[in-house]
């Protein structure tokens, strides 16, 4: 049996009282939110933080971003939405995922948002994990002056990474 | 046989679709990366834990205030399965929709039609062990939006898969037989013409509640993740 696969649609600009309802104040419970780990209690937390840019280089403040690490001892699934930071930020607490198979570590990031009738991928890799992102046979894949679009920048307390979605910048997005 | 698995053309929308005005600025323009999974992308959230809430599949009595929410009561539910017919278990669906005058509860939401302080019009439940799902609401409203002059969007429903791994990954949306707004509407046209028919839900007698719902039938066929293809 070959069943046709259900189209993608849009997520729409109303999602944020259903996916992501806490952070938006409705009263509706989370079923996740940006605090992967707990950053009280957990040793190593990183803060990752950044916005989603359109054509024009505006910050979009309708986007959900979900991020989800597997380096096969932890598991983490993060959810925030762009729209409650004043200035359009997307803001995850995580930690670092290990380097698997020698490749370098990097988290999965899924972008939605109105405008997209499908969802796209990237991947989160850290700049202080030059050694291996050197090696790392995914970034070796594209082409070389795109890579640093993959690349958080550690900040002095966080990681930055920005997505753009279109322009000379544009994030790398991945078939998967 | 090494076939790549992907988001099948002949069904999906592009991303840049321009009678959607807003893909313009916002879908990606350069060609997508194919990359070799790895553990990330053969994995996914599987929400164990989670635990949902006794009325979160029932939209008609999840925001209840002070009395029973306004509109036509409906049964939605339908069978999760893989491009191969195999059911997908213990998934989670979540849905989203406006209420039966066309109003999201949303702040961002400025249409002039009536909120219903007892409707929230979100809810959630978890797929059972042959892949069905389930969900009581109240029959959306058409809504107005600024794409085009006069522009309205069918009654739908939004909802959210995750299937297997991340790249089964699917926010959809699920129309009514029949509707008029079809051929005005940029993001049911955005389908190929083969995909068309997959997010119109199947009115059907045998699952509408004597006294009580309409009945509509939607099935949903996610990505064989590549674990399941290995
Ligand atoms: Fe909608």
């Amino acid at each position: 049996m070959n069943l046709k696969q259900t189209p993608s649609q849009t997520i729409g600009p109303y999602f944020a009282y259903g996916l992501t309802p806490e952070q938006y104040g409705y009263n509706f419970k989370s079923l996740a939110t940006n605090l992967m780990v707990d950053p009280e209690t957990s040793e190593g937390t990183i803060k990752i933080s950044g916005k989603v840019f359109d054509a024009e280089n505006n910050p979009i403040s309708d986007a959900m971003i979900e991020l989800w690490q597997n380096d096969g001892e932890r598991k983490l699934f993060g959810r925030f939405g762009t729209g409650t930071d004043p200035e359009n930020r997307f803001v995850f607490h995580t930690v670092k995922p290990k380097s698997v198979d020698g490749q370098a570590p990097y988290i999965n990031v899924i972008i939605f948002m109105r405008g997209q009738l499908i969802h796209s991928y990237t991947r989160i890799y850290f700049s202080d994990e030059q050694q291996l992102n050197d090696k790392d046979s995914t970034l070796l894949a594209v082409p070389q002056e795109r890579r640093n679009t993959l690349i958080a920048k550690w900040k002095g307390g966080h990681y930055e990474f920005n997505i753009r979605m279109q322009g000379p910048e544009e994030t790398v997005f991945f078939d998967i | 046989m090494n076939t790549k698995v992907t988001f099948d053309p002949e069904v999906h929308p592009p991303k840049l679709y321009e009678g959607y005005k807003s893909t313009v600025g916002r879908a990606p323009h350069k060609p997508l990366v194919v990359v070799k999974k790895s553990l990330g992308e053969l994995t996914g959230p599987l929400f164990k834990d989670f635990e949902l809430g006794v009325l979160d599949h029932d939209l008609t009595r999840n925001a209840i205030n002070e009395g029973e929410p306004i509109g036509e009561r409906i049964v939605v539910q339908g069978k999760v399965t893989d491009e191969k017919g195999n059911p997908i278990r213990n998934t989670l669906v979540e849905i989203w929709q406006a209420n039966s005058a066309g109003r999201y509860v949303h702040k961002v939401d400025q249409h002039d039609a009536p909120l219903d302080p007892n409707f929230l019009g979100t809810g959630r439940c978890i797929t059972d062990k042959n892949g069905n799902y389930k969900f009581y609401t109240i029959k959306p409203g058409a809504y107005p939006w600024g794409n085009h002059p006069n522009a309205w969007r069918p009654s739908h429903i939004h909802l959210s898969l995750f299937g297997g791994s991340i790249t089964s990954r699917l926010i959809t949306q699920m129309y009514f037989p029949n509707d008029p707004l079809f051929g005005q509407d940029p993001m049911y046209m955005s389908v190929p013409p083969k995909g068309r028919e997959l997010l119109v839900s199947k009115f059907d007698l045998s699952i509408t509640e004597p006294n009580f719902a309409l009945g509509y039938r939607f099935d949903i066929v996610l990505r064989v993740t590549p674990f399941e293809n290995q």
